[in-house]
């Protein structure tokens, strides 16, 4: 009832050819977006922003760019750590090696040396299928903790490898506050995951999901796998390029090689099959669930501890959460395998029909 | 997923106003890591910490002030740790300082706090060049740096030698985690190096350390003289194996401070008898007059934190006395700003700089014996330049050398360099005197 396409008629190709056929669809998008400029910045706190919905929204990026490799294209990849951290190294040198280089070009520049280190470690897909790509883009992660640990060149020479920003600026204005992180992040966030969404159901993003499907028979259809596959590396890793740009610049400022390890691999892998294989609005889900969800268990169980007169150690809450986390994430395998984006649509149907139950 | 957030804003705000209510309370954040790969040296420390905060409000607090203290685990995790700095600094009217414990959390602390107006206190890690208080303002190495740990480390080779020219033509190696934290070191090093003339040899670990077979067939190989080591956590006691095994003497070996507590040699126990570790000045202080107290009026009354027999291990004493660095400097801020007041983050600045811990004062806070005077200025944040070298001898650490006194002729000038390089990048104007004065 209240999500009905009945009598919503398209009068011209261009009105069937939206992002967002459907007039509900749209109102709460640009309703979402409307509110993430204009409302968040008057409810949340500065603590909101730099914990929490600025992680929220770089991870959210990172996880757009790794659900078009592994949801859309189907090529499994442990190697998205290591393109954040290329992205954020590439970023990093053209901001500091090329005089008054404006932010925005320096983030592309990274996210442009994300894409060759993809397409590059991307060639094994073209052989190897399924966990033994995983284990061969895994390769990717271990070679970039190698590159910027041991070649001085990418860190600046500075003596103990570390590197840090600061006074960025775009267009003048300062990226200093919170709030003007949290809307610069959020505009790149919006941008890129609109140009995702366009791109995933045009002829390229349905290219990859016949590879996805069945390669084999997408091959027998005239579609070519080496170049679908490396396509989806290429704009997989551009995009979580630049999240790690963003990662490194404006969430931490200052970081070391070990800020994007395997553990930031494993993270996005996950966010992806929790949020949501092949949907991007299931990434969201899975950020908002792998960064939020720890940190309002870490904060919550105390409170849950004070209220029935228990006082829990910090170690104590710091394995309780995690038990807590672990078990949540399994339950939520059983109950919904396909993501938390999958919910999202049970739901739209069920408003659909509502209030008859078929 | 908008819902989730307003939730969470809603959560966030109700537990701002309750913790907004107490006043007149000095707040001390504590960033430990009780979990994680590296909590066997994290929660002594954090113990230490805890314990010498609550021995402060069993001695009547400062000049009357009761301290109040809340702890965000970190895991060691640089992301996270970032979190629970944005979370603590504003509670219970405001962080009197951060103590972050890591070097990564460190850099990125570093980057904040001038904004938020809150001193970082690193005593022992954390940047060298934040000894510069011209350039880092908001950072405070008390009584020691890497640089420090690394130059006392090859004084002590050279007293071992009968002079430092007698070093000429050795082989010293530096085994070390391959971090930020374990390449500190090789700036001075490598300047020592090229002044005394030996040879440096530089064989990294990669974290967290666990698989060594390759840099210690490296050592066999070559035989050095002496082996430097950087090591953390389990890296310790892999290296000590692997020297047992190759058999190279563990009396040649040097760590630094991380690398010489007890729990990273006692799974080892005699296998690393005559293995050396620097110290930043205290070592393990079971007798000491303010360990006494702790166990008297903390562990004695049932407050204590963690087990009574760890009171008094090498890296307890770490935390006590990071803990008590960041007590005085709220104690000599009061001085200024009015006693028996709750001194702000920009108050407990001026107290740190201008730190004048003299051997009355530490006796009377219980730390004789335990360290030396300590005393800031503007342009020195450490305060103090001596170490010690304490040996392990199966059982417990001893000192085995005198006081040793860095070489300011070394540090200072890699210092300034390096601060400087700092300042050009991020475009920060040294301060002036005048700045120095306030």
């Amino acid at each position: 009832m209240f999500y009905r396409e009945n009598g919503q008629f398209k009068t011209s190709y261009k009105a069937d050819q939206q992002i967002f056929p459907i007039a509900q669809d749209r109102w709460i998008i640009v309703a979402l977006i409307v509110f993430a400029f204009a409302g968040v910045p008057l409810l949340a706190s500065d603590y909101m922003f730099r914990a929490i919905l600025i992680p929220f929204l770089i991870f959210s990026l990172a996880a757009v760019g790794v659900n078009i490799l592994v949801g859309y294209c189907g090529q499994i990849s442990l190697g998205s750590g290591a393109f954040m951290a290329v992205g954020a190294y590439g970023a990093y040198n053209a901001f500091v090696r090329i005089p008054d280089m404006p932010l925005i070009p320096a983030l592309i520049v990274g996210g442009l040396c994300a894409t060759a280190f993809g397409i590059l470690f991307g060639l094994p897909s073209l052989r190897v299928k399924g966990l033994y790509l995983a284990v061969a883009t895994l390769a990717a992660q271990f070679f970039s903790d190698w590159m910027f640990l041991r070649i001085k060149w990418f860190t600046n020479d500075s003596p103990s490898g570390s590197v840090s920003v600061s006074n960025l600026q775009v267009f003048g204005l300062d990226i200093e506050n919170p709030l003007s992180k949290y809307l610069f992040c959020l505009g790149i966030l919006v941008v890129v995951a609109l140009l995702a969404k366009n791109l995933v159901r045009g002829a390229i993003g349905r290219e990859w999901m016949a590879i996805r499907d069945m390669d084999v028979a997408a091959a027998v259809i005239g579609i070519r796998p080496m170049y679908a596959k490396l396509s989806a590396f290429a704009v997989s890793s551009f995009i979580v390029g630049v999240a790690g740009a963003l990662w490194g610049f404006i969430y931490l400022g200052s970081w070391e090689p070990a800020a994007f390890s395997v553990d930031q691999s494993f993270k996005l892998l996950f966010m992806v099959i929790i949020g949501g294989m092949g949907s991007i609005m299931g990434s969201f889900f899975g950020a908002a669930f792998i960064v939020v969800l720890p940190i309002l268990l870490n904060q919550l169980l105390p409170l849950m501890g004070e209220l029935v007169g228990l006082e829990i150690s910090t170690a104590g809450i710091s394995h309780a959460e995690l038990m807590i986390f672990g078990a949540l994430i399994v339950w939520f395998l059983i109950v919904e395998p396909h993501g938390l984006a999958k919910l999202w649509s049970i739901g739209k149907q069920k408003l659909r029909l509502w209030p008859f139950p078929h | 997923m908008k819902l989730r957030n307003l939730a969470l804003a809603a959560c966030m705000t109700a537990v701002g106003i309750t913790a907004f209510a107490q006043a007149k309370e000095q707040f001390f954040p504590v960033l430990p890591y009780r979990t994680g790969p590296y909590a066997p040296n994290g929660v002594p420390w954090a113990n230490g910490y805890v314990d010498y905060l609550k021995l402060v409000n069993a001695r009547g607090g400062i000049n009357g002030v009761k301290i109040i203290f809340e702890e965000c685990e970190t895991g060691y995790d640089t992301a996270r740790g970032v979190e629970c700095y944005e979370r603590l600094k504003g509670k219970h009217g405001g962080a009197t300082l951060f103590q972050p414990l890591s070097t990564g959390i460190t850099f990125a602390l570093t980057e904040k706090a001038p904004g938020d107006k809150i001193p970082l206190i690193t005593a022992g890690y954390g940047r060298s060049e934040s000894q510069d208080g011209t350039v880092f303002k908001w950072n405070f190495p008390l009584a020691g740096t890497y640089w420090l740990a690394a130059d006392a480390l090859i004084q002590q080779l050279g007293k071992k030698e009968g002079g430092l020219d007698k070093l000429k033509g050795k082989k010293i190696a530096l085994v070390y985690h391959d971090s930020p934290y374990g390449k500190e070191p090789i700036a001075l090093l490598q300047e020592r190096s090229k002044m005394l003339g030996f040879e440096l040899q530089l064989l990294p670990v990669t974290a967290p350390g666990v698989e060594q077979k390759a840099t210690w067939l490296q050592v066999r190989q070559s035989r050095p003289n002496y082996v430097l080591l950087w090591g953390w956590g389990v890296m310790n006691s892999t290296a000590l194996k692997e020297a047992q095994a190759t058999g190279y003497p563990r009396d040649k070996m040097y760590g630094v401070w991380w690398s010489g507590a007890e729990p990273d040699v006692k799974d080892v126990g005699e296998g690393a008898k005559g293995y050396n570790a620097v110290t930043m000045q205290h070592g393990a202080e079971p007798n000491s007059k303010v360990v006494k107290d702790i166990l008297a009026q903390v562990h004695g009354k049932g407050h204590g934190t963690g087990p009574k027999e760890e009171v008094g291990q090498v890296l307890y004493m770490r935390g006590a006395m990071s803990a008590m660095l960041g007590v005085e400097g709220v104690r000599r801020a009061q001085e200024r700003y009015g006693k028996g007041k709750v001194m702000t983050g920009e108050q407990t600045r001026w107290g740190l700089e201008n730190l004048a811990l003299d051997q009355k004062k530490l006796d009377a806070l219980g730390f004789a014996g335990v360290m030396r005077p300590v005393s800031t200025s503007c342009v020195d944040h450490m305060g103090s330049n001596w170490a010690r070298v304490h040996t392990w001898d199966g059982k417990k650490w001893n000192f085995s050398s005198d006081w040793l006194q860095a070489d300011e002729m070394i540090l200072k000038p890699l210092v300034k360099s390096t601060a400087a390089k700092y300042a050009a990048d991020k475009k920060i104007a040294p301060r002036t005197p005048a700045d120095c004065q306030s």
